[in-house]
C-alpha cells in the first residue's frame, strides 16, 4: 500500500515469490520483507522489515486489515447498541472492554450499579482476563514453535469460557453489562463450578510451567529479547503486561478503582527485567490473582441476599412480572427502557484493564439517544510503538517471540 | 462514581505548571480539562511533560460542527510518579474547521506519534512538523472521506425491507 511498485513486481521462478511473503533487494544486503497480511500469527497485519542479513533494520507497522471506523458507527446507533459493537474489539475478553464504556455513561447518567451488580461484573471481567491470557500463550506457543502449548491453553481455556457461557448465557460476546447493572444474576450451582474451575487451573499451571515456560528451548527464545527499560516503555505509553514486565507498577483497577475491585484483595505483579520472558511471567501471576478473585467474588456474592441486578432508577420501571421471575431465577429481560435512553449532556472519560492493558473511552452527549462522540484507544494499539522502537536490532526469529509476548491483538488494535 | 482515587491536587499541580500561560481549568466527568489557546499548546505540553505526565493515553478530536471547529484534548497521565497515575488531565485546545493544523506533539509525547497519524486520516487534521505524516488504518479512497468528521454520514441499509 505504501510502496505500489513493490506491489506490482511479478514473483518468477527465478525470484522468491512465497505468497505473502515478497521479498526485494533495495541496496547491498539490506532486503525489505512483507510479513503478513496473511495472518503471520495471530491477525491480520503487516511488518513491513528491512533486514540486513538476518538482523531486523527497520520495521514499518502497516495496520487497519480489520478496521471497521467503531468510533463513526457508535455516533449513529443508540447507547445500548454500541455494547455489542465495541465487544467485537475483543470477543473473548468482552466484559472488559465494554465495563469503561458502560461505566462513562453511567458518569453521564449519574448512575451507580448496585454492589451485587458490581460483584458480578468484576467476576465476569477475571474470568475473561484468564481466557484471554490463555489465548495469548496459546499464540505465542504456536509462533515459537510450541504446539503443545497452544493444544493446552486453548483446551484450559474451554473451562473459563464455559464459566462465562453458565453466567451469562453465551461463550463470547456476553453483552452481560448494561447502564446501572447487569443484565442477569449468577445460576444456581454457579459457585461451585467456579471453585471447581479455580482447582484445576492452579494444579495446571505448574504443569505449564515445567513444559513451557521452564523449557530451555523456550526459555532461550525468550529470555533476554525484546528488553524494554521502564523509562522507554513510560515514553512510548506501553499498557498491561507489557508496562508492568518492565518494572511500571500501573494497573487502571487500581488507578481508577472501579466496580468491586476497591473491596477485592489482589496484588499487581511487577517484573523488572522488561523482556519477553518478564512479560509471559506477569500474565501468569495475573491468572493466580484472578483465580484469588473469582474466589473472592462467589463467596461474596452467595452469601448475600439476592438483589435487584440494576439502579434502582432502571429497575423500578420492570413489570411486576419480570421481577418475580427475577427472584425466582436471576434471570430477566433487557429492559425496553433502554431502547429509547436519553443521556443528558455532558463528557464523561472511563479507563478499565482489559487482559492486554489499559482501555480508555471517552463518550460525549448532547442530549439525545445516541453519542454525539465515543473515543476509544485500545490497548494493542498502545503497544504499536513497541514493533517500530524495540523490534529494530534483533534476529528475525526473535520477531515472534516479541509479538506473543506482547499479545497484539489486531481487531483491537483497528477497532 | 465507584472510588475515583485522587492522592494529588490536580488543579494546584497544573497552576504551578502552567504558570504564565493564559488557561481555564474544568472539572468533568472522570478527568479535569485544561484548556490553552493553540499558540501556547506546545508550551502548555512540554511543562505538563516536565512536570511528570510522561505519556498520551488518548488524541482526541470533538467536531463541532456547528460552532466551526475541532476541538483536540490529549488526555495525559503518568507511569512513573505513582501519585499523578490516579489522575487524568485533558489538555484541550480549538482550532478552526477550515484551517486544520496543529502542531506535532509527537516530539514532546513519542507516545502520539500513531495516533497523530490516526487523527490525521480520520479528521483529514494536519500535524505540523510530524516526522512521517501518513495514513495508518485507511486506504486512500476511504481517507479522502474523512469519515470522522461531522458531514460525512454513515448511511446503513435497514433490516426490513419496505414493502413494494
Amino acid at each position: 500500500m505504501k510502496d505500489p511498485e513493490a506491489r506490482e513486481e511479478p514473483s518468477s521462478g527465478a525470484k522468491i515469490g512465497l505468497p505473502g511473503f515478497k521479498v526485494r533487494k533495495i541496496e547491498e544486503e539490506v532486503y525489505e520483507v512483507f510479513i503478513g497480511p496473511q495472518h503471520p500469527g495471530s491477525g491480520h497485519m503487516r511488518l513491513i522489515t528491512r533486514i540486513d542479513g538476518d538482523v531486523i533494520v527497520d520495521i514499518d507497522p502497516d495496520i487497519g486489515y480489520v478496521h471497521r471506523t467503531m468510533e463513526k458507527l457508535a455516533e449513529g446507533r443508540e447507547y445500548i447498541k454500541n455494547i455489542p459493537l465495541f465487544e467485537r474489539m475483543a470477543i473473548h475478553d468482552a466484559c472488559n472492554v465494554t465495563v469503561p464504556y458502560v461505566r462513562a455513561v453511567e458518569k453521564l447518567l449519574g448512575v451507580d450499579p448496585p454492589p451485587r451488580a458490581k460483584y458480578l461484573r468484576s467476576l465476569l471481567c477475571e474470568i475473561n482476563r484468564i481466557a484471554a491470557h490463555l489465548y495469548g500463550f496459546g499464540i505465542m506457543g504456536i509462533f515459537i514453535g510450541h504446539s503443545t502449548m497452544y493444544m493446552w491453553s486453548f483446551g484450559d481455556r474451554e473451562v473459563f469460557i464455559d464459566l462465562a457461557e453458565r453466567l451469562t448465557g453465551a461463550r463470547q460476546t456476553h453483552s452481560y453489562p448494561v447502564f446501572g447493572g447487569v443484565k442477569r444474576d449468577m445460576p444456581q450451582g454457579f459457585p461451585e463450578m467456579a471453585r471447581k474451575a479455580v482447582r484445576y487451573m492452579r494444579k495446571r499451571l505448574p504443569e505449564y510451567e515445567k513444559i513451557f515456560f521452564e523449557n530451555p528451548v523456550v526459555r532461550d527464545r525468550l529470555e533476554g529479547v525484546g528488553v524494554i527499560p521502564r523509562q522507554v516503555a513510560a515514553e512510548l505509553g506501553l499498557v498491561g503486561p507489557t508496562a508492568r514486565g518492565s518494572s511500571i507498577k500501573y494497573d487502571a483497577r487500581l488507578a481508577e478503582g472501579y466496580d468491586a475491585y476497591p473491596e477485592l484483595d489482589f496484588e499487581i505483579p511487577v517484573y523488572t527485567e522488561g523482556d519477553s520472558l518478564a512479560r509471559t511471567y506477569v500474565k501468569i501471576e495475573e491468572i493466580k490473582q484472578s483465580l484469588n478473585i473469582i474466589e473472592q467474588c462467589v463467596s461474596w456474592l452467595e452469601t448475600r441476599e439476592r438483589e435487584a441486578p440494576m439502579h434502582p432508577k432502571f429497575w423500578e420501571k420492570s413489570p411486576p412480572l419480570w421481577k418475580k421471575v427475577y427472584q425466582e431465577t436471576g434471570r430477566i429481560k433487557l429492559l425496553p427502557i433502554f431502547a429509547s435512553l436519553k443521556v443528558p449532556p455532558g463528557r464523561a472519560v472511563a479507563r478499565g484493564e482489559t487482559a492486554r492493558g489499559e482501555i480508555i473511552y471517552y463518550v460525549e452527549s448532547d442530549g439525545s439517544t445516541k453519542p454525539y462522540r465515543v473515543r476509544i484507544v485500545s490497548p494493542s494499539f498502545r503497544n504499536l510503538p513497541v514493533f517500530k522502537y524495540i523490534v529494530p536490532g534483533h534476529r528475525v526469529m526473535d520477531l515472534p517471540a516479541i509479538y506473543g509476548s506482547i499479545d497484539y491483538f489486531p481487531p483491537e488494535a483497528d477497532r | 462514581m465507584s472510588g475515583e482515587q485522587e492522592t494529588v491536587d490536580l488543579e494546584g499541580l497544573v497552576s504551578k505548571a502552567l504558570e504564565g500561560i493564559n488557561y481555564s481549568i474544568s472539572r468533568e466527568k472522570g478527568y479535569v480539562e485544561v484548556s490553552v489557546p493553540l499558540e501556547s499548546l506546545r508550551e502548555a505540553a512540554l511543562r505538563l511533560k516536565n512536570a511528570g505526565f510522561d505519556h498520551v493515553k488518548s488524541l482526541t478530536i470533538v467536531d463541532y460542527i456547528k460552532k466551526g471547529e475541532f476541538k483536540a484534548m490529549y488526555i495525559v497521565s503518568s507511569y512513573l510518579s505513582e501519585e499523578l497515575s490516579g489522575g487524568l488531565i485533558a489538555l484541550s485546545t480549538t482550532v478552526k474547521r477550515d484551517k486544520a493544523k496543529l502542531p506535532s506533539l509527537s516530539d514532546v509525547w513519542i507516545s502520539l506519534l500513531f495516533q497523530e497519524r490516526e487523527v490525521y486520516e480520520m479528521f483529514g487534521i494536519e500535524f505540523e512538523g510530524h516526522p512521517d505524516l501518513r495514513l495508518l488504518l485507511l486506504a486512500p479512497h476511504i481517507a479522502e472521506l474523512k469519515p470522522l468528521r461531522k458531514e460525512f454520514i454513515v448511511k446503513e441499509e435497514p433490516i426490513i425491507r419496505k414493502p413494494k
